[in-house]
């Protein structure tokens, strides 16, 4: 059966796992390669490098660290923040990232998506979408969220798919670091509205908030960062709790 | 003992490379089918839509059936395992190596509509006992992600559930296959490569005398 994934995130800057909250505010929690071990040890099913602050800042995300990861890791492995062009793209991929996930750059310049599918298959391209609620929908926010995109979750994920994108990284902005629980709404909208997996993220505090995110929230994969930072065997634990609940997952 | 990757252009080879050099493994990748015939083995990776196997011209059909002949395993990964079979209706004018009978086909999602691609981590189930799957147990995750799959048959070595059940992997003779990404399956993954190097170095061997 297929297992609903588990993903950590490493949000880096400057070489440095740091966790966000809502996307200010950063705590140091350590060297990117020596954590992605231990996620693997614990059984990660999956791993993001994202580095925050290079939309803003305009770096590229650091081929070494990327490097240093995949050199020892044999899980996914995506990189993201900061990718603009198929140079970037390539340099990611190159440092080996199988996957690399655009935010701000296919807004603007929404065939970027069916050119990197075109040269490395859907499966390698994620588009991720920071949202917030606004009214009725979902309003899309790019550089970090600090931008109004002038479009709708729902509607922006149903493109991307139709343009390459082979997953859909949906990130609630109002959640981000509250730890307060996913927006399983907005998931749930998303995930209902296009074929391609969709991988939630943003408010997890606690292993119910998974349950709820995997259950009404309808979501393929999660994503969290520090509610596996700090604490010895969350990854493992997390699972277990999961798969006693009905929800299938991968147990090492 | 060298293992030629097969580089026809789709997607990147990159992780593949990375799991074979952590194994150990001497990688080569050849720019012409006459460059096959240096290697003990032969492995075409591949990921994206199988009309990219169109580079993969005749005279390259040719020379991987040669090394089959010669005694050379031969292990497709993704759409390198769809390539072995006689094709794909993902690009029905586009011919398979035709090693193994049968035609991929686009996953259906089953009576419960699941989403297409198969994206994530699923368990294998043996029917029998196959050497590139050896001292795997029952149920062991391995990571696929694809939206096409080859028909279950005599050559399947493992058999995966996605509203449907296909081939997760074949192998007849020195023909190995794997849907799923070895590359990208932690430990099990390993093994499952490393299994195909024990079966390229033993052939070496057998002929060495």
């Amino acid at each position: 059966m297929l297992a609903r994934r588990i993903i950590a995130c490493l949000d880096v800057r400057d070489g440095q796992v740091v966790k966000g909250v809502q996307f200010e505010g950063l705590r140091s929690a350590g060297e990117p390669a020596a954590l992605a071990r231990r996620y693997n040890e614990e059984g990660i099913d999956e791993l993001v490098i994202l580095d925050v602050t290079a939309t803003i800042e305009k770096r590229r995300a650091l081929a070494a660290t990327v490097g240093a990861v995949a050199r020892e890791l044999f899980i996914p492995l995506s990189v993201g923040g900061g990718i603009k062009d198929e140079g970037d793209a390539a340099a990611a991929i190159e440092a080996g990232a199988d996957k690399v996930s655009l935010n701000t750059a296919p807004l603007a310049d929404p065939d970027l998506i069916t050119r990197l599918a075109r040269r490395y298959g859907s499966q390698a391209v994620i588009v991720a979408i920071d949202a917030k609620r606004a009214g009725y929908g979902y309003a899309v926010y790019s550089r970090s969220g600090t931008t109004a995109a002038e479009r709708d979750a729902v509607e922006w994920a149903r493109e991307a798919e139709s343009r390459g994108a082979g997953e859909i990284l949906l990130t609630s902005i109002d959640r981000d670091g509250t730890k307060a629980g996913f927006d399983c709404e907005m998931t749930a909208a998303v995930s209902a509205a296009v074929n391609i997996p969709v991988i939630a993220s943003g408010g997890a505090g606690t292993f119910d908030h998974f349950v709820d995110v995997f259950t009404a929230g309808r979501a393929d994969a999660a994503l969290a960062a520090s509610i596996f930072h700090y604490s010895e065997h969350a990854v493992a634990d997390l699972k277990t709790h999961l798969q006693a609940r009905g929800i299938p997952m991968r147990l090492t | 003992m060298t293992i030629a990757l097969v580089d026809y252009g789709a997607g990147n080879l990159t992780s593949v490379k990375k799991a074979f050099l952590h194994l150990g493994a001497t990688l080569d990748v050849p720019a012409t089918p006459a460059g096959l015939e240096r290697a003990a083995a032969v492995v075409v990776p591949g990921v994206g839509h199988f009309s990219a196997t169109r580079t993969l011209t005749p005279d390259w059909h040719a020379a991987i059936r040669r090394g089959l002949d010669a005694g050379r395993p031969l292990l497709g990964i993704c759409v390198g395992m769809q390539w072995l079979y006689e094709g794909s209706t993902e690009a029905p004018d586009c011919p398979g190596l035709g090693v193994i009978p049968g035609t991929c086909a686009r996953l259906t999602g089953g009576v419960d509509r699941l989403k297409v691609p198969h994206v994530g981590w699923n368990t294998l189930r043996f029917p029998r006992a196959t050497s590139l799957l050896d001292g795997l147990q029952q149920d062991s995750s391995v990571y696929f992600t694809h939206s096409f799959a080859g028909p279950v048959n005599g050559a399947t070595a493992a058999v995966a559930e996605y509203g449907e059940p296909f081939a997760a992997a074949v192998e007849d003779g020195l023909v190995m296959g794997v849907q799923f990404h070895p590359e990208k399956s932690g430990d099990t993954g390993l093994q499952i490569l490393s299994n195909f190097l024990r079966r390229v170095a033993d052939g070496v061997a057998m002929e060495r005398g």
